[in-house]
């Protein structure tokens, strides 16, 4: 954002649209989505923010007068800022970079509205042409709350218009009023003034202000006020802070204004904050008529039982279990119809071509990726489904307030847990999950230790494993199968693993301020249906648009790298093979001798290929985990998918198709030698493969959906570095640390 | 600081509060970013709060502040000072 200032285009107007824009500011959970879709109707356009992947949603707005642009600003309870993406509140509403807004459309919830006000008045002190909405006050009035509206616009030099967004009511009171702050255009009174000794501090940074900052273009009154805004901004903002676009001599003016402060004994901090809570509560005193004996909010009664300390655990295990549960299992037969669909598309269009090697393009590259891309869409919908009910409800926050004890203790955040059980299931919409997540580092640590929780495309490789070096072998203590105690190791190390991760990220790559936890539990409200199709919905497409391609273009590729170049020597010398075969009487014997020789063609051509090639060549640097070229082949494959793996490993060992229960690959892989000719699949070499397994970040749809939500390539490509590092560390100690025991 | 507010006393932190029992806020002392976002959320001095609970694992502890629910860790709530209200004592 810094170094545009200068070339800031002319205030209120859009980029490229050259609409004037109207903000929509309010706190989280005031209505903001509700309101935003009541105004225009849709769900929107959603971008990024300049250089950070802050959500930008943005329409149309239609006013008698012409058409605005809203554009809806993430929720926030204040205008002060420590990251970037936090500092786009300050940005978006004084035009810093950006354009400024030609008016702003203040949201604040009744019921909460000392500190909806906060906000409301940081934004309007900085002299935009504003309406305060106030929504919720079907719920107030419930509560026996009464507002005067006519003196709170009187007071605070705006006008305000009472709604309940969710039954549409106050919608067109707002448009009209909205038309009536931009004809106004830019004349409200200044900001009434502070103590005198916050009002030298201001001066005294504003005037830093004033040297540093560009102007927007703007009247000379709107400028002054947005200089004292933004000196007060600066003021609670900077120092222990990680924003990068502000210049050295406003820290310096801020710092020197804080020392001062300190040496009077004053804090500057408190008194700044403390002075707008006086100007609000005295305002509020004239305005807001309080009831006089308050029963109990029903939330607070329903939070009895729902965050009780024993059965607010058992409620939360119920939701968990339900959430995971859909992710798991509800999700199959869609997976399943999607897939059959694919097959079905594919032998469609593969009998309307002829054979050759753009058959072979369209159906095993294209179809097939397109394939890979959509069956995902079953567990992403479904778990926005629920994430979107659980956050509209109020039960998300809760959630994290039920676990943050355990998430904290490892640097996690309460609403990582969502996104980490969804990991069990899939780390693709567990990834998407992160967005609950307000802070970026915080989020960021989540996305990049999910990937490690055991996915259920994990699942087959561990069964083809355990079967094959495991089956039919000792019980532990004489109760448990080995196989089973084996597979749940493998589960206990990935929770093991995460949580290591994301201790040392949280340390090293991603280190900062003490994390914290502050969080809202807003009271219990019921899902809107629309809300919920439009958050899901805009989950799905935009995984479609953005991953999607991705991961299209990934399958193209390693799909490419497992058939080319054509091995043209295995089909000629197998030719007189083949005819010797297909002339022997017997119809079973020549089938299987036929199909014997399937399968060595296509374990010939695979290993001809350049994946086939990439795998043999990097024999010598997974031998010492226990793979053959055999295994580094199938990982190699397993890239495109997890669940490939399992059948680039049967081509590999010559059985053909095969999945994780057929027997013929658990016996190939049972009697696989060695080139030494020792016996390839010990048990030792099992458990090396799936600890690999485990840990290692085999899954390009993964790095696709980590690069679309972090925004850089940047996060993806470190996750896949200390993932590889951990898998290739881990496998190697089990495997050379157990033939140390003689294990092997 | 600030004298506490009339009909207070005991001066405390806030993660010491039991469940049920209200206070005035005197001090803000954590480091500086979560300082900042506890005053804004209307911690400032002055301010009457009450503990409503702790989460079932004892920590975060949920404070009735302004009208509306907040959460704050038990590392943060030991940086805040608080005036205990003597029991029974009326807002
Ligand atoms: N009773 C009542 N409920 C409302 C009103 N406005 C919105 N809601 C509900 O309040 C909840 C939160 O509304 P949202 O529009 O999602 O709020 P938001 O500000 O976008 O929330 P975040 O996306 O978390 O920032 C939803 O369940 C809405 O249906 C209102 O005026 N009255």
């Amino acid at each position: 954002m810094s170094g545009e200032h200068a070339a800031a285009p002319p205030a209120g107007v859009e980029q490229g649209s050259a609409r004037p824009i109207v903000l929509l500011v309010g706190n989280p959970n005031s209505g903001k989505t509700t309101v935003f879709n009541l105004l225009t109707g849709s769900n929107g356009k959603v971008g990024n923010y300049p250089g950070i992947t802050v959500d930008r949603r943005s329409a149309p707005l239609k006013l008698e007068t012409g058409t605005l642009e809203l554009v809806d600003l993430p929720g926030t309870y204040s205008l002060t800022s420590r990251s970037m993406e936090e500092e786009v509140a300050v940005d978006a509403v004084l035009g810093r970079g950006l354009p400024a807004p030609s008016s702003v459309v203040l949201l604040a919830d009744a019921t909460t509205l000392r500190r909806g006000l906060y906000l409301a008045t940081q934004v309007l002190d900085t002299g935009v042409p504003a309406v305060l909405a106030i929504t919720m006050m079907d719920e107030a009035r419930g509560q026996g709350l009464e507002l005067d509206v006519d003196a709170l616009s009187e007071a605070l030099g705006c006008e305000v218009v009472p709604m309940v967004a969710s039954r549409g009511e106050g919608r067109a009171e707002l448009l009209r009023a909205i038309a009536r702050a931009e004809a106004r255009s830019g004349t409200r009174g200044a900001a009434p003034p502070l103590p005198p000794a916050l009002e030298a501090d201001l001066a005294a940074v504003s005037e830093v202000v004033e040297r540093l900052e560009p102007h927007a273009g703007l009247s000379e009154a709107r400028e002054s006020a947005r200089r004292r805004s933004f000196a007060a901004w600066a003021l609670l903002s900077l120092g222990d802070d990680e924003i990068e676009d502000v210049g050295a001599p406003l820290r310096e003016a801020v710092s020197e204004r804080h020392r001062l402060a300190a040496s009077e004994g004053r804090k500057l901090d408190t008194e700044l904050v403390a002075a707008r809570y006086a100007r609000i509560d005295a305002l509020l005193d004239e305005v807001l008529r309080l009831p006089k004996a308050a029963k109990r909010p029903l939330s607070e009664r329903v939070d009895d039982v729902l965050v009780h300390p024993v059965w607010g655990l058992v409620v939360f295990a119920l939701v968990m279990a339900l959430v995971f549960q859909a992710l798991f299992s509800w999700s199959e037969p869609a997976i399943g119809l999607i897939e059959a669909g694919v097959e079905v598309v594919k032998a469609l269009v593969g009998g309307a071509l002829a054979e050759g090697p753009f058959r072979d393009l369209l159906l095993d590259g294209v179809i097939a990726g397109v394939g890979n891309v959509i069956v995902f869409v079953p567990q992403i919908a479904l778990l926005f489904v629920f994430v979107t009910v659980l956050e509209d409800s109020g039960y998300l926050a809760r959630v994290a307030f039920v676990i943050d004890r355990v998430m904290g203790g490892v640097g996690l955040h309460g609403k990582a847990f969502v996104p980490m059980l969804s990991g069990f299931a899939c780390a693709i919409p567990a990834v998407m999950a992160t967005r609950t997540i307000e802070s970026r580092r915080d989020r960021l640590l989540t996305m990049l230790v999910v990937p490690l929780t055991s996915c259920s495309a994990r699942l087959p490789v561990y069964v083809l494993v355990i079967g094959a070096v495991f089956s039919g072998s000792a019980k532990v203590f004489g109760l448990l199968e080995l196989g089973a105690v084996v597979l749940f190791s493998m589960y206990a190390l990935s929770v093991l693993a995460a949580v290591g991760a994301a201790a040392v990220l949280r340390r090293t790559v991603l280190r900062g301020p003490r994390p914290t936890m502050l969080l809202e539990l807003p009271p219990y409200r019921r899902p809107r249906l629309r809300n919920v199709a439009f958050a899901t919905w805009e989950r799905v497409r935009r995984f479609l648009v953005d991953a999607g391609t991705v991961i299209l273009a990934l399958t193209i590729v390693l799909w490419a790298g497992l058939e080319y170049p054509k091995d043209e020597a295995t089909p000629a010398r197998l030719a007189p093979l083949r005819e010797a075969a297909a002339a022997i009487e017997d119809e079973g014997e020549r089938d299987e001798r036929l199909s014997a020789l399937d399968a060595e063609e296509k374990g010939a051509a695979l290993r001809h290929s350049i994946g086939g090639r990439i795998g043999t060549a990097i024999e010598p640097a997974i031998e010492p985990l226990g793979f053959d070229y055999r295994i580094g082949i199938g990982i190699l494959g397993a890239f495109a998918a997890r669940e490939v793996f399992v059948s680039t490993l049967g081509i590999a060992f010559d059985v053909g198709e095969a999945d994780e229960q057929s027997t013929s690959l658990r016996t190939a892989l049972k009697t696989a030698k060695r080139r030494d000719g020792a016996p390839l699949m010990t048990p030792l070499t099992g458990v090396s493969l799936m600890v690999f397994f485990v840990l290692a970040c085999q899954c390009m749809s993964t790095i696709a959906v980590v690069r679309r939500e972090s925004g850089s390539w940047k996060w993806p490509g470190l996750m896949f570095a200390y993932m590889s590092l951990l898998a290739y560390g881990a496998a190697l100690l089990v495997y050379q640390g157990g033939k140390l025991f003689g294990w092997g | 600081m600030p004298t506490p507010p009339n009909g207070s006393q005991d001066p405390t932190t806030l993660a010491s509060l039991a469940n049920g029992e209200r206070a005035a806020i005197l001090s803000v002392d954590c480091a500086r970013p979560v300082a900042v976002r506890l005053l804004e959320m209307g911690l400032v001095p002055g301010t009457e709060i009450e503990v409503l609970r702790r989460a079932p694992l004892g920590d975060p502890i949920e404070l009735s502040v302004r009208g509306f629910s907040l959460t704050v860790r038990k590392a943060d709530a030991v940086s805040v000072s608080v005036a205990r209200r003597a029991p029974g004592a009326r807002r």
